[in-house]
Parts: C-alpha cells; structure tokens; sequence
C-alpha cells in the first residue's frame, strides 16, 4: 500500500472516531463547538508520555484517553447547566482555553510542537475505528442509548419518564470526550508530531459539522459524515484540476492551466452545508431510511412477531 | 502614566470589538440565533475596500476620495452577503421534528457560509495581509501627555452614534417594536400582525452595517486587511457579549471595553502570548459563574438552540 493511501486511512480512521467522540453529546442534544480542545488533551498527553518517558503505544494513547475523559466528565457538571447558545460557547472557549494554556506551556513545547518518538502504522487506527465504531452501535442499541435518543427528542417528557436526564447527559459528554482524546492520541502517533495549530477552531467546526450533516439520529451518521468529507477533499484533489481544465478550455484558453486554489475544497465544504441545512437539515442519513432499509430485507418473519 | 496610556489605547481598541459585539447581541436578542458569518462580514467589508482601493473603483470614481469610496462600497457588499445569508440560513428555519438539534440549523448554515465566505476571500485576494492606504495613522493629539490618534477619536465618535442610534431604532421606531416583539415570541408576534418576513432582514442589514462599519474602521486605524483578521476580533466580540450578557446592546458595548481592557492589561503585565488565554478564561468562568453576563436577561439564549 502506498504511503499516500497509508495516510488517507489513518486519517479517516481518525476523523471517523473523533467524530463519534462529537457525535455522543450530539445525540443527547448537547452541541459541543469544543472538539479540538478534546483531541489536544490526548494527542498532547500520548505525545509527552512518549517523548519523555518512551512509554509503549497502548498506554500512552490509554492514558490521552483517559485525560480527556476525566476532563470531560469534570467540565461537564459546570458546562452542562449552561443551555443553548451558552453551551456553545462554553464549550467553544474550553477549546480555545486549552489551546492557550498549550501554547504557553513550555514543558509542552509551545508553539514549537513536539514530536513523537513512538510512530503507528495506518492498521493501528483502522483497527481501533472499527472497535469505536461497534462500541457506538453497541452503545445506542442498550438501554443508556435509548435513554440519549429520549433525552435528545424531549428532555422533559424524558424526565417526567424518571430518566436520570443528566446522568445520561454527562456520561455522554465525558465518554465522548474520552473518544475525542482517543483520536487525538492515534493522531499524534500516526503524524509523528503535534503542534498545538492543527487543533484549532476550525478542526472544532469541521468535525462538528461532519456528524451533523451525515446525521445525528442514529450511528451511522458519524461513519457516512467522517468518511464523505475525508475523502471527499482526496477526490477533488484529483478531480477539481480536471474542472479547471475543461472550463478553460471550453472558454478558449489554450495552453497549461494551474491547479486551481486548494481552498475551494473547503468552499464546496461550506455550500455543501447550506445545501444540507436547506433541503435535508435532518442529515444525510436517518432513522427512518435505515428502518426503511431494513424493513425491505426482512419482512417475511417479522410480521408474524410483530 | 504608562498605565493611562494603556487604558486611553484598551479603549480604543475596545470600541471595535464593541461594534461587533453589538451586532452578536443583537441577533442572539431578537432571534436566538448565534451568527458564525458576523467576523466573515467584519473580513469582507475590509478585504473588498482594500481590493477596491487597491485596484481601482468602478464606474470611474477613482479619484481623491477613493479610499472612503472603497470602503464604503466594502460595507455595501457586507451588507449583501449579510442579506444572503438572512435568505439561506434564518428563512429556512422551520421546524419539522421538534428536536433539540434542529434549533441549530441556522448557526450550522452560518458556519457553512464562515467557511465559503472566508475561501472565496483566500481565492480572490490571496492569505497575505495587505496594507490599507487610509490616512496617516500618525496623526496623534497630545492630551497631557497620552497621545491620542485622531483615526480612533473619530471612529469611537462613530461608535457611540451608531449604538446611540440602535438604542433608538429598537426603543422607539415601529420596525424597533417590532424586533422585540420577535425577541419576546416569535409566534405571537406573527399573530398580531408583525411581518417576520420584513422584519427579520433588518436585523441581518443592521449585522452587515455593524460589521462592515467595524471592518473599515479597523483598516484605517490599523493601516492593515487580511483574510484572516476576522478571526481574532471574532473572538474577542464574542467574549464581550458573553461578559456584558447575551442580547443587552449596552452590556456588549460595556463587554467589549472590559475585553479591550483585559487584553491591554494582560500584554502589559504579562505579555501578548497569554491574551488568548485570559480573554478565553474570561468568557469561560462568566459562562460558568454568571452565565447571564452583567446585563443579560436570564431567558435569552437558554431556548433548545
């Protein structure tokens, strides 16, 4: 497999667990802009137990994940009485909060960043990705998940119900934390290096929209999110040159034409969002097409049971 | 007296995170919606001046007063995207499924628009910063010994009109009466015959006049435009909504001056590296402490978002 195929895995497989990280707080209705912040806590912890004490991979990325979920569950209890448009702030300034003390951290490097000695092959995160990735299936299959799915829907039918609403609520948030930091922490060993610029706003902004516009109704929405819009930037790679040519072309210009600007990947990212939030604001995958899905394959036997 | 100069200068740096703050505030007040594309229209308004001034204007204007001409046809196009954005994002909002991300639409539609806004930008002028050929940023007055740069007397001038203004326009003119009304319910404001249709656009041309103002006010006085430059003051006009409280115009005019004095009193004590940390932790511990602000009321902004 070629390196450039290697890094396109690692990363989606990355992007895929971060985004069930984010996707957790989301399905119990709680918007969290502060993803970054997350997966800084556990590329940083990975990065520092690897570069200064040369522990093995397992526990540094164990212990990143457990920094960033014990965070989450400790900021969760004040950030979560906040609602709204303040919890969105709340958690955007926690990112940024983070940030800030990194880079003003010198046993962290800085804005120097730090490299990481110990390094991981794209088969690592794939394999974790698909244990996350059942993890969640399993998660919103029990009980707790239907209690997120009622929280989400109607917190106060579902406390009137008796569910624990902020139990449910802070386990997501800090088990979701804890995914981000995972993520971080495969991050950190899969690039070799960590520099606190690639965990900035808009890697909160990104990931956030990657699982609302695959969906936040059931779990697959995450998965479709993270791997369209990892993916899609490595198509029109190859692709938007193409465009380019043809349109110059069809205007009359002879001769070589330039790659066009690496920024309109994140353009059709942006119009693609309005488009989404316009026509299907509900996200690309929901309830009812998977159960619409799924009623096609099976109807002969369940009918009798139902 | 190093001291008074800081504070003279926290003010008038403050009085453009004021501007923008204002208009956060303003959209979070009467429709509970947080605006991503607010520091893209600040980007804008700056970023199409300077092209303007740069390359010349059309219709033949160019002449000795091309840079207010450029400016002001840079908060026009802020204004038009603004509009724009009002079309595809807010208009759209309708509620299908009642459940408590759906409320997020608009703001994840703004961040679409942050997104496209800020790359079309990139594209067309490039990521570098450019200089503003406003006039001499050197033009200083001398009171007592605190020297004061004419530019920003005249644009805090500005400001205090422009919010003087918008106090008015909200307390006593009819399109005034009826954004609270919108603020206070939407639904029954629309009962008794208050066109949200006609109204809702005021508040997103009032955002693109806010921001487009604060963004030439920002490229005279500091001489300098980038693609970037929203980002920053973004940022900050966010921390002084929250600190003076979300939907209170003078709590964001208070918040966006204790901002300025936070960051000037931190690069003073402290140096400029940690600003991002104290301005950040100031947001933080009032959403944590005093989620309201200093002058917010309790309901605005707690809706399902």
């Amino acid at each position: 497999m070629s390196g450039y195929w290697a890094g396109i895995l690692s990363i989606l497989a990355i992007n895929v667990i971060f985004a069930y990280g984010i996707f957790l707080p989301v399905a119990t209705g709680q918007l969290n802009l502060g993803g970054a912040g997350f997966q800084a806590l556990g590329a940083y912890s990975a990065a520092y137990l690897s570069a200064m004490y040369g522990l093995p991979v397992p526990v540094t990325v164990g212990v990143g994940m457990v920094v960033a979920g014990v965070v989450g569950f400790l900021i969760a209890f004040p950030i979560l009485r906040t609602r709204g448009v303040y919890l969105v702030l709340a958690t955007f300034a926690f990112a940024e909060v983070v940030a800030g003390t990194i880079l003003n951290s010198d046993t962290l490097g800085g804005a120097m960043g730090m490299s990481v000695p110990a390094f991981i092959d794209w088969e690592v995160p794939v394999i974790v990705a698909v244990c996350v990735t059942l993890f969640v299936f399993y998660l919103m299959s029990t009980r707790f998940g239907l209690t997120m799915r009622a929280t989400h829907d109607d917190e106060v039918v579902t406390d009137l119900m008796g569910v624990n609403i902020r139990m449910v609520q802070v386990s997501a948030f800090a088990i979701g934390g804890a995914l981000a930091g995972l993520a971080g922490g495969l991050y950190a060993h899969a690039f070799s290096f960590v520099e606190i610029q690639s965990f900035n706003a808009l890697i909160s902004i990104y990931v956030l929209l990657y699982v609302l516009l695959g969906g936040t109704q059931t779990a697959w929405g995450p998965l479709a999110g993270a791997a369209f819009f990892t993916l899609l930037p490595e198509f029109l790679r190859s692709f938007l040159p193409t465009v380019k040519s043809a349109l110059a072309a069809l205007v009359g210009i002879e001769g070589p034409v330039g790659p066009p600007d690496d920024s309109w990947r994140f353009v059709i990212l942006g119009a693609l969002t309005i488009a989404m939030m316009v026509f299907r604001p509900e996200g690309l995958i929901t309830r009812t097409m998977i159960e619409r899905l799924r009623f096609r394959r099976s109807t002969a036997g369940k009918e009798v049971t139902a | 007296m190093l001291l008074i100069q800081q504070f003279v200068n926290s003010i008038m740096l403050g009085s453009v995170y004021v501007t923008v703050a204002v208009a956060f505030t303003l959209t979070i007040g009467v429709l509970n919606f947080l605006n991503f594309t607010i520091p893209t229209l600040f980007m804008l308004a700056g970023m199409v001046g300077w092209a303007l001034a740069h390359w010349g204007l059309p219709f033949g204007l160019s002449g000795p007063m091309t840079w207010p001409l450029a400016l002001f046809f840079g908060i026009c196009v802020a204004i038009l995207a603004s509009l724009l954005v009002e079309r595809l994002t807010f208009r759209y909002l309708k509620t299908k499924y009642g459940d408590s991300t759906e409320h997020a639409i608009p703001l994840v539609s703004s961040l679409g628009f942050l997104l496209v806004l800020e790359n079309l930008v990139r594209i067309g002028y490039g990521t570098d910063a450019q200089r503003f050929p406003g006039p001499s940023a050197d033009l200083t007055m001398n009171i007592g010994g605190i020297f004061v740069r004419i530019p920003q007397l005249v644009s805090l001038g500005i400001v205090v009109l422009i919010v003087v203004g918008l106090t008015w326009l909200l307390k006593r003119s009819r399109i005034g009466r009826g954004l609270r009304a919108i603020a206070e319910n939407p639904d029954a404001a629309n009962i008794l015959g208050v066109d949200t249709n006609r109204v809702v656009p005021v508040v997103f041309m009032l955002t693109g006049l806010l921001c487009g103002l604060a963004g030439a006010l920002f490229a005279v006085n500091y001489g300098e435009v980038s693609p970037q430059m929203g980002e920053d003051i973004g940022t900050k006009a966010i921390a002084g909504m929250v600190v003076g409280g979300l939907g209170s115009i003078w709590g964001a005019v208070l918040g966006g001056l204790i901002v300025g004095l936070t960051e000037m009193m931190t690069i003073h004590f402290f140096g400029a590296d940690t600003v991002q940390v104290a301005v950040w932790g100031l947001l933080l511990l009032t959403l944590l402490l005093r989620p309201q602000g200093l002058f917010g009321h309790h309901s605005i902004g707690k809706g399902k978002l």
